[in-house]
């Protein structure tokens, strides 16, 4: 599935969901799904810096496709890495550098995409981005 | 003590509450980030731009000697409000972190090599960097005064830590993080018998508590006007007259000169001296607006009031297991900081914030104590006055939601 559809599917689910706190739960829910990577994923070469929580992200090129491996110390950044991975994970590098994660927006989380210091969330994708242009 | 019908009226000068957020009032709780403004501050603001807004100090002009008399005023209500003995004593700054930032610049005549200066673990960047800056020019030693098991600073190990080459203490007078109110006065006793110069930065401690320099017998005293009701951009570094006397200017520009030419330039005096540029005009005024509404109320029944409302939520919350509460049993001002079991505050922030209840969380500016406390955050909720016992009871609640959702 290409981006757009990715993107559509997880609006789907969520718009699905009515009440707030539901919406967070399923967040966290995805978050504790992600699989569970060594050690290694959690260095400081991974790191991406936020001001509060700590998001390591990893990624490798396959067959011109970039996939990405991420965890958080903290679940609803987790959660929201989750949603990145099932999104732009095995996609080709020019449509993630040609996308922005508006539908983050879309699905009630909207204060995570401020670029507050507090907040690493932005940061993620900017560096979810930073791969593809390098890979590509 | 305040009633809460007397609370629902002050709130009403706060516009902010008039509005929903998630479509309900919200409820603030990150007062110790920065409080709220009363009407009364917007209008003192919004009257000096539209009737007298012009440089002050210098223009012989009718609005100009109206601007120049305001923020005149304005510093009389400050050596009023904190009992300075002298209009002399109070230096107009950006706030706290400029005020110790001119301090410790200052300081650099008074330091030799080697010399050292006493912090606590409990201090805030912006009172440790400073200090860090001169040491590195000086090659000064900073040293910490460490904190007991009840979160009180050690008076043992402080007294250990005073020596011949002390110059300075800078320490808080309310740490920002846990709300724990330091025993300053015995602080400055202590260090006063080794001869050394006492620095406090008051940011949490102005309009939570009463402060009163000449009885606290301080060399040095700072704080913030948006910590205070007050705007933002404008603070004070309070100084003993004979002592800020010794200062050389720490900038240069307009407003602290008397007489320049190219060969040397003579400087004015006191508060000017240390006064470079001109000043923030409408802060300054603005700023005396939020005097009159602390002193209309009382600062001694704001304070009962605010120990009222954290007493009160650590009754309700202290008998849950999940929870990690600190500081409870130190002498504490109008904060709660605790920590849910085993979740990252971050978290709790982002499930508090979609509540409509605004605390912080991270690491509050203390680094090397949460550190030292092996954690990666806290999460703090500071009470104002225009706080309702309702919404402590709310973010009681909220926080219980909050566990269950998050564990």
């Amino acid at each position: 599935m290409c981006i757009k559809e990715n993107i559509q599917k997880v609006i789907d689910e969520f718009l699905f969901i009515e009440s707030w706190e539901e919406r967070y739960e399923y967040l966290i829910f995805l978050g504790k799904k992600l699989p569970k990577r060594s050690k290694n994923l959690r260095t400081n070469n991974n790191i991406i810096i936020g001001c509060q929580s700590k998001v390591w992200l990893r990624a490798y090129i396959k067959f011109n496709k970039i996939f990405f491996h991420a965890d958080s110390d903290a679940l609803v950044p987790k959660g929201i890495a989750a949603l990145m991975l099932r999104i732009y994970s095995g996609q080709f590098p020019y449509e993630i550098i040609h996308n922005t994660p508006l539908f983050i927006e879309k699905i009630g989380f909207s204060s995570f995409l401020t670029s507050n210091r507090a907040n690493g969330i932005e940061a993620m994708f900017r560096a979810i981005k930073k791969y593809a242009i390098y890979f590509q | 003590m305040l009633s809460p019908a007397e609370i629902l009226e002050l709130r009403k000068d706060f516009p902010i509450f008039y509005q929903s957020i998630y479509n309900k009032p919200c409820i603030y709780l990150d007062n110790a980030s920065t409080t709220q403004k009363p009407l009364r501050v917007m209008r003192s603001i919004d009257t000096y731009y539209r009737t007298f807004n012009a440089n002050v100090h210098r223009g012989i002009h009718y609005i100009s000697q109206l601007a120049t008399k305001a923020i005149e005023e304005s510093r009389e209500s400050i050596c009023r409000f904190i009992n300075a003995s002298n209009i002399e004593e109070i230096i107009f700054t950006k706030g706290t972190t400029e005020s110790i930032n001119l301090l410790a610049a200052s300081m650099n005549s008074f330091v030799d090599y080697g010399d050292e200066i006493i912090l606590s673990e409990f201090e805030h960047h912006s009172n440790i960097v400073p200090w860090q800056l001169l040491s590195n020019r000086k090659k000064l030693h900073i040293r910490a005064i460490p904190i007991d098991e009840n979160s009180c600073l050690n008076l043992q190990s402080f007294e250990n830590l005073l020596n011949y080459r002390t110059k300075l203490v800078a320490i808080n007078h309310i740490s920002n993080i846990f709300g724990v109110v330091n025993p300053i006065k015995k602080i400055i006793e202590m260090a006063h018998s080794k001869g050394v110069w006492v620095f406090i930065d008051g940011a949490q401690g102005a309009g939570h508590t009463k402060i009163d320099v000449r009885e606290l017998n301080v060399d040095f005293y700072a704080f913030s006007a948006h910590k205070m009701y007050g705007p933002n951009g404008i603070g004070v570094l309070y100084g003993k007259k004979k002592l800020l006397e010794k200062f050389f200017p720490w900038q240069g520009g307009g407003e602290m000169i008397k007489e320049v030419s190219y060969e040397r330039t003579l400087y004015a005096k006191l508060p000017y001296k240390l006064e470079a540029g001109s000043p923030n005009i409408s802060g300054i005024i603005a700023w005396n607006s939020a005097l009159k509404f602390l002193e209309e109320i009382g600062i001694e029944r704001i304070q009962k009031y605010e120990k009222y409302c954290i007493t009160e939520v650590s009754k309700e919350l202290k008998q849950n297991p999940n929870l990690l509460f600190y500081a409870k049993d130190a002498p504490r001002s109008a904060i709660i900081a605790l920590n849910l079991l085993g979740i990252h505050s971050f978290d709790v922030g982002c499930i508090l914030d979609r509540m409509g209840i605004f605390v912080r969380t991270g690491h509050h500016c203390v680094q090397p104590l949460i550190h030292a406390l092996d954690e990666i955050g806290i999460v703090r909720a500071s009470f104002a006055v225009y706080n309702t016992l309702d919404e402590a009871e709310q973010f009681c609640s909220a926080i219980i939601k909050a566990y269950k959702i998050l564990s």
